[in-house]
């Protein structure tokens, strides 16, 4: 296996920690992500799949066991370590799109590398022009997110997600409010964006035709790996 | 523009209902601070002039007689009653060299040689109780701004020509060219030429004050070459007091400052600017109060979309300095709208608010450092009232954030 971009290694999250209504969600979890793997997270409503996806994307800290990014152990960094891992080795794209609302498509774009570097540059507005175009939607550049559809939305915050070419993409049932013609061109997207940058995939989905079409399938169920196979 | 600015202003826009009424509230405030300053700066300073029109910053005198008993004071046998002596009229001692050093002191723009004791002015029948202000009104003129009050003729005392107020002119029924006779309690006496009239808005001043040169002062009241007392102006105002208090040490004169002759004056001054304090203070905090409530509730609004920035990479303290530099924004363009406000209402109080006799009653004083001040204050409430939900915006966990919907 090439040099991982993910690894968990006997990661446990519990929650209400010390109080008469711990609850434990991940027990135990193991996995590791080579780099460029389009990989599928699946199982039922309340298996702990969000809470992984959380644990993973750096927004959580598991209560015991190490979670390495890039090899890079996150469980030893502060928050502005956290932070930084976060804002350089992953990218986000949620079921509710979640753009900012007060800018525009192409600023919501541009807002990783913002974030990165400071503040706005030509190069930037560049780049995230590309992406916008990438996923077809240069047209709307100018646009708010309220201006746009659901597909549209999520088509940007797929861009967004790949603004600084992250080696890892999250993604939390991307097509999980979209119909299905229009969930089936987001998912070519990523698949694409995949191909083309290398960039890994983790997509939590309900739909197995998706799961399907993924390298590979983790299945998790009340917090435990069951299912690993390609 | 840096991220924090770029975000804070998109914050602010997007919310307009809630900038545009915090926005007002800071203006409103600041225009009351800012009026209510000007107008009692102004109303002070007007104060303090009227005060001085009439009278110098400091006045030296020379010391008090007082009685040197020699008795044997260990002595308990003896039981003495001893009064005080009574004060006459003497000159200060050696006043040209005193007069020369103060005159050239740090501190001093001006002084003046003054002849002053009681005499009778009287004219005909009449005959009216006057104060002789013997001056070389060249150097008086510095200390005292009697020009700016003559409502009648010139003011120069020289020679026989004696310079009166228009109260004592109207008792004495004299203008401009007519003699009266001036006496003293030694039966010496002069007949002097009214060259000029005075209003300096006090009556009873109108009414006893009488210039003349200093040369005939002193032949009537007695004091060949002497001087009673001299007129001091000072550059610092507020520190004639403590200059007063040096004089009298180094002297060993009598400095007595305008602060201390009109101590009542100075108190109210001091209640006066107590209270604007206590109003400026209170205004503050409300406005404070006000940006702080609407920092918390856009908060709780952006919570989702500060859990978006959190998971692209914006640390905590880039959340936090988003949020304070909208309070500072708020704060600087409430306190810029509300300085013009202020600046307006000043200018229509001196429109309308006049004497019965169309003057002004007293003009507020806009200086810019006021603006300046303003300023400054109000952007460190902006960001101080923002520091709270700043914070709370900053620690907020990015995860739930998002989940929250």
């Amino acid at each position: 296996m090439s040099a991982g971009v993910l690894s968990l290694a006997d990661v446990h999250k519990s929650y209400n920690v010390g109080t008469p209504v711990e609850a434990e969600v991940l027990h135990g979890i193991h996995l590791e992500l080579a780099a460029g793997e389009f990989v599928a997270l699946v199982g039922p409503s309340g298996s702990g799949k969000s809470t992984l996806l959380n644990v993973i994307g750096l927004l959580e800290r598991p209560t015991s066991g190490r979670v390495s990014i890039q090899s890079e152990d996150a469980t030893a960094l502060d928050d502005a370590g956290l932070t930084r891992l976060r804002g350089r080795s992953l990218g986000f794209v949620f079921q509710f799109h979640h753009l900012i609302p007060a800018f525009t498509a192409l600023e919501n774009v541009m807002m990783p590398l913002v974030i990165e570097r400071g503040r706005p540059d030509p190069e930037m507005r560049e780049r995230a022009m590309g992406l916008l175009d990438a996923v077809g939607l240069s047209a709307a550049a100018g646009k708010k997110p309220a201006q746009l559809s659901g597909g549209m939305q999520q088509r940007v915050a797929i861009a967004r997600a790949l603004a600084v070419r992250p080696p890892l993409v999250l993604a939390d049932e991307p097509t999980g409010n979209l119909d299905t013609h229009t969930g089936d061109e987001v998912f070519a997207l990523m698949r694409r964006f995949n191909e083309q940058h290398g960039s890994a995939f983790l997509i939590v989905t309900h739909d197995p035709r998706l799961a399907a079409r993924c390298d590979r399938k983790i299945e998790l169920v009340d917090g435990t790996i069951v299912g690993n196979a390609r | 523009m840096p991220f924090e600015l770029l975000v804070a202003l998109r914050f602010l826009r997007e919310g307009r209902m809630q900038t545009l009424l915090i926005i007002a509230g800071v203006t409103a405030g600041v225009a009351v601070v800012v009026f209510i300053t000007a107008l009692i700066t102004g109303l002070q300073s007007n104060l303090v002039q009227r005060t001085l029109g009439s009278q110098a910053h400091i006045v030296i005198r020379p010391p008090e007689e007082f009685a040197q008993p020699a008795l044997d004071r260990t002595n308990a046998d003896i039981a003495a009653r001893i009064e005080s002596r009574a004060q006459r009229l003497r000159s200060i001692d050696q006043w040209e060299a005193v007069f020369a050093r103060l005159a050239a002191a740090p501190g001093i723009v001006a002084a003046s040689p003054m002849v002053s004791g009681p005499a009778f002015a009287s004219r005909g029948n009449a005959s009216k109780s006057v104060a002789i202000l013997g001056v070389d009104p060249d150097l008086y003129r510095k200390v005292v701004t009697i020009e700016d009050d003559m409502v009648a003729g010139k003011f120069r005392p020289s020679g026989t020509d004696a310079v009166i107020g228009i109260e004592l002119a109207r008792d004495l029924g004299v203008a401009i060219g007519d003699k009266i006779r001036l006496a003293t309690a030694g039966s010496r006496e002069d007949l002097v030429t009214v060259v000029g009239m005075f209003d300096v808005g006090t009556k009873d001043l109108n009414r006893r004050w009488v210039f003349t040169s200093m040369k005939l002062a002193q032949n009537l009241l007695d004091l060949p070459g002497g001087v009673t007392n001299i007129d001091l102006t000072v550059v610092e105002l507020f520190g004639a007091e403590a200059t007063a208090r040096t004089i009298a040490g180094q002297t060993g004169l009598l400095a007595e400052s305008w602060m201390q002759t009109n101590a009542q004056l100075l108190s109210a001054l001091r209640a006066q600017t107590a209270s604007t304090l206590t109003i400026r203070t209170f205004v503050t905090l409300i406005v404070a109060l006000g940006i702080a409530s609407v920092l918390v509730v856009s908060v709780v609004q952006k919570q989702k979309e500060i859990g978006i920035l959190r998971a692209m990479g914006a640390s905590q303290g880039r959340i936090l300095r988003v949020f304070l530099i909208q309070g500072g924004l708020v704060a600087l363009v409430g306190s810029l709208l509300g300085s013009g406000i202020a600046a307006a209402l000043v200018s229509a109080f001196a429109r309308f608010a006049r004497n019965a006799d169309g003057s002004a009653l007293f003009t507020p004083l806009l200086e810019p450092s006021l603006f300046v001040t303003t300023w400054l204050v109000a952007l460190a409430t902006g960001v101080l009232a923002a520091a709270l939900p700043a914070r709370r915006a900053a620690k907020l966990d990015p995860a739930q954030a998002i989940r929250s919907t």
